[in-house]
């Protein structure tokens, strides 16, 4: 294989307007590499996709692709046989089978018509040439986020590129699906693909990953060969100090007192099954599981997101209507839900707004919201939380991923919940932020409210008093506090590690 | 690294998870979704009365839709791509009574061209309309609702203007010839509006424009990075719309041999009912002609059999509004799915 890098960024500087987005930045990846970008929210990363991808134009420095000088901006043919991308939003289009998302715009025509035979037989000759078990003729918006993305991968290589951008590709993913897309990018890069992958999550930056690049504030910190770098070494890279070791956790909770929140029987065809369990006020319990597992669809159903057939949920001493979110609210439920972007933030409404959407009913007289009432309650919440923000008024989508993440949960948190269930609450999120998230999860704990995180993401799960595993909709598996990581994944896989 | 979560993973996950269930394709069997409607409305229909089915009536019916059809299927061209055009109602009177008043020499006309220019001018209006549209909504990025919108307004209030809220008598022969010939015995309008609706079909189904239509609707950006020149379509489908609006017009004017100061007014909330009774999401990249054309058919063979069935005129109003309703309730049963 050739040692001409793939990719040799030199000194780039991007600028947007007054923000220097990169600062005389170098990146070189050689081919066959998995390399790893790994950097704080801010840190850059966007910007030199967008450079990588001819979305933009460095304002100096030099960019070579395999030696060669990067094309202009508008010869898009050149650069999608160079590059491709598989960002984090889809670039699928639902209503048309993958079949024809593959070849848009390129279907094989005679005499003007779309010959759809030669299409599928085409698509299907692509997909099976990349190893991916996709029927072409699927609406592509029935695909799972890991196929979609497969199917994303597959096209970019059908223009000809054998360097493939992945940013962010297992922040909507599953452990299992993480495994088979870490399975594909292996087998790929069997094939002679090189791949840049940009994640927020070291363990991953370890389990697949060559050589790391991280940047810092605009800047390129440093290069290193991954086998060689230590994890605090890295993590103090990105953060510029070196990291914090997790202070040891004292558990909060009031095993004595009446539960906070007990669940007994729970089922919901065909998500889950006789799930029984409790929280004691002040406790902290993971509900891990797989994709697929059901852990959500419980949490859903603790929030009134969605009524189980049968089965009871008491919060405190009382029993919220199921099915019903204000009843959840009213009962002292707080929630982060799933996906910030589809169900946690209305993103063109302030962060005031959004930090105190579920309180409303606290803001004022009868129907009426009170703006001073709101903006102090939401003042409070955003220095409670850190939330970095030029002040309340801002339009949410204005701010940085961890910082949204922040909001949705200061919303959360607003009511003074009595039980806090959490979703895969980093989700997305920066190393620090996802500290940070973290730290503000065990004060509501060492206050009296008992914590439910439904996650698969261990550094999640590492601050719970007890860990309850599902699989396949039921809960097979309690680990108590103090685990090995292996436990955990081995019972979120249904694997006996003893047998 | 043994110990990688990777690794037990992947010794975990031994058998493959096995292929997805093979698929019928559901898009078509929404398209078909209004079939049985229409069957059930046909023999309902011949039990009222036996006219119903025969030759002629049938003619009359599909007469009658032929000039809304035509707008129906402009708009769900547009609906594909993603947009709405509101001003189509309007360009659908606009267009003929401006040929109508610069050709016709007398009264508050002008005449100042000759007859045969006629039918030119009305497509010419209707490339300009179309073109105005685009211009605001492509060009300079203005809401495409509320343009069509204030388009339709004034439009309408053009052709109030022009023709002094009259109607427009005596016009030339080829404006007319379109709206009363008979082409192998079926009248031309029914033969324009069934090759146009099959043409636009094969337009949508099988050419890459079509197909772009639909990426566009589905996920503009995703278009574009296909290498899809979003504005350059979304220009041509504007305009073309206007042009089937203003021939429309044309069909009806021809038919009536007069253009009156509110032709089309009130046609664009039964196209928009056909349209999404039809299947075409107002939200793009959804929808096809067929679908469309089964949405106007139906809801005009329920007009038909009310009249027949001798429903005094006065609740036509009200029973169209519940019709179009019901309607929606039956597709959306049919269909299995929600509608935007």
């Amino acid at each position: 294989m050739s040692t001409v890098p793939v990719v040799e960024a030199r000194q780039v500087v991007k600028r947007y307007g007054a923000t220097v987005a990169l600062d005389h930045a170098d990146l070189t990846v050689l081919p066959g590499q998995t390399h790893a970008l790994v950097g704080r929210n801010g840190a850059g990363k966007s910007t030199l996709v967008s450079l990588l991808t001819g979305l933009s134009e460095p304002d100096s420095g030099s960019l070579l692709l395999n030696g060669e000088p990067a094309p202009g901006l508008s010869d898009r043919d050149k650069w999608r046989s160079l590059v491709a991308c598989v960002y984090q939003r889809s670039t699928i289009i639902p209503d048309l089978s993958v079949a024809e998302n593959l070849f848009l715009n390129r279907q094989e025509t005679r005499g003007g018509f779309v010959r759809w035979p030669a299409v599928r037989r085409a698509a299907a000759q692509l997909l099976e040439r990349w190893s991916v078990e996709v029927d072409v003729r699927r609406p592509a918006g029935e695909l799972g986020v890991e196929q979609r993305q497969f199917v994303e991968i597959a096209r970019a290589l059908s223009f000809g590129a054998r360097f493939v951008i992945l940013d962010e590709p297992t922040a909507q993913l599953d452990g299992g699906a993480i495994t088979r897309l870490f399975g594909h990018i292996a087998e790929l890069q069997r094939h002679g693909v090189t791949f840049l992958f940009i994640s927020h999550h070291l363990q991953e930056v370890y389990e697949i990953c060559d050589t790391v690049t991280v940047y810092r504030d605009a800047r390129h910190v440093l290069t290193a060969p991954v086998a060689a770098l230590p994890k605090a070494d890295l993590v103090a890279a990105m953060t510029g100090e070196n990291a914090v070791v997790a202070a040891e956790r004292f558990s909060s909770a009031r095993l004595g007192a009446p539960p906070a929140l007990r669940v007994r029987e729970l089922s919901l065809a065909p998500s889950y099954c006789d799930v029984s369990f409790d929280v004691a006020p002040g406790e902290i319990v993971g509900l891990a599981g797989a994709g697929g597992s059901g852990k959500t669809e419980v949490a859903e159903t603790l929030t009134g997101l969605r009524e189980a057939d049968s089965g009871t949920i008491t919060v405190g001493d009382r029993r919220p209507r199921p099915g019903d979110v204000p009843a959840a609210l009213a009962a002292g439920v707080g929630f982060v839900p799933e996906d910030r972007h589809r169900q946690g933030l209305v993103p063109e409404m302030s962060v005031a707004d959004n930090t105190t959407l579920s309180v409303m009913d606290r803001l004022g007289p009868g129907i009426f919201v009170r703006a001073r009432l709101r903006d102090r309650l939401a003042g409070t919440m955003i220095s409670r939380l850190e939330v970095k923000t030029p002040g309340p008024e801002l339009a949410v989508s204005a701010l940085s991923g961890g910082n949204q993440q922040k909001v949705v949960m200061a919303r959360a948190l607003a009511g003074d919940p009595r039980l806090l269930v959490l979703i895969t609450p980093t989700a997305g999120v920066d190393v620090r932020s996802k500290e940070f998230l973290l730290g503000k999860v065990s004060e509501a704990a060492a206050g009296g409210t008992a914590v439910l995180i439904a996650s698969d993401e261990l550094d999640d799960l590492r601050l719970c008093d007890r860990v309850l595993v599902m699989v396949h909709g039921r809960l097979t598996t309690l680990i108590p506090a103090g685990w090995q990581d292996r436990e955990v994944v081995a019972a979120m896989e249904g694997v006996d590690l003893d047998a | 690294m043994p110990e990688s979560p990777t690794a037990l993973r992947a010794e975990a996950q031994a058998a493959p998870a096995a292929g997805p269930p093979r698929r019928i394709a559901f898009a078509r069997v929404r398209d078909f979704a209004l079939v049985p409607g229409i069957v059930a409305i046909a023999v309902v229909g011949q039990l009222v009365n036996p006219v119903f089915l025969q030759y002629d009536n049938v003619i009359n019916i599909l007469q009658t839709m032929s000039e809304i059809a035509l707008l129906v299927l402009a708009q769900t061209l547009v609906l594909v791509v993603g947009k709405m055009d509101l001003s189509l109602e309007s360009t659908f009177g606009l267009a003929p009574g401006v040929a109508a008043w610069l050709t016709i020499g007398g009264g508050h006309s002008l005449g100042l061209l000759p007859a045969w220019a006629a039918v030119p001018v009305v497509l010419a209006v209707g490339v300009l309309v179309g073109a105005l549209n685009a211009l605001l909504i492509v060009r300079f990025g203005l809401s495409g609702f509320v343009v069509t919108l204030g388009m339709l307004i004034v439009l309408r209030g053009l052709l109030t203007g022009i023709s002094g809220g009259q109607t427009f008598f005596g016009m030339p022969a080829s404006m007319l010839y379109l709206g009363i010939t008979l082409w192998a015995g079926v009248p031309a309008s029914i033969w324009i509006c069934v090759l146009l609706f099959a043409a636009g079909a094969v337009l949508l189904g099988h050419t890459r424009f079509g197909r772009s239509l639909y990426a566009i609707g589905g996920n503009e950006d995703a278009a574009k990075a296909a290498g899809i020149r979003t504005d350059r379509i979304v220009w041509i489908v504007l305009i073309g719309a206007s042009v089937l609006a203003a021939l429309g017009g044309l069909l009806l004017s021809g038919r009536l041999a007069s253009v009156a100061a509110a032709q089309g007014n009130g046609y664009i909330f039964t196209v928009f009912a056909a349209a999404v009774i039809g299947g075409v999401s107002l939200n793009g990249g959804r929808g096809t002609l067929f679908g469309a054309f089964t949405g106007i058919l139906l809801l005009y063979m329920i007009q038909n059999v009310l009249t027949l069935a001798g429903v005094p005129a006065q609740w036509i109003g009200a029973l169209n509004g519940t019709i179009i309703l019901v309607a929606l309730v039956m597709s959306r049963i049919t269909s299995g799915k929600r509608q935007n």
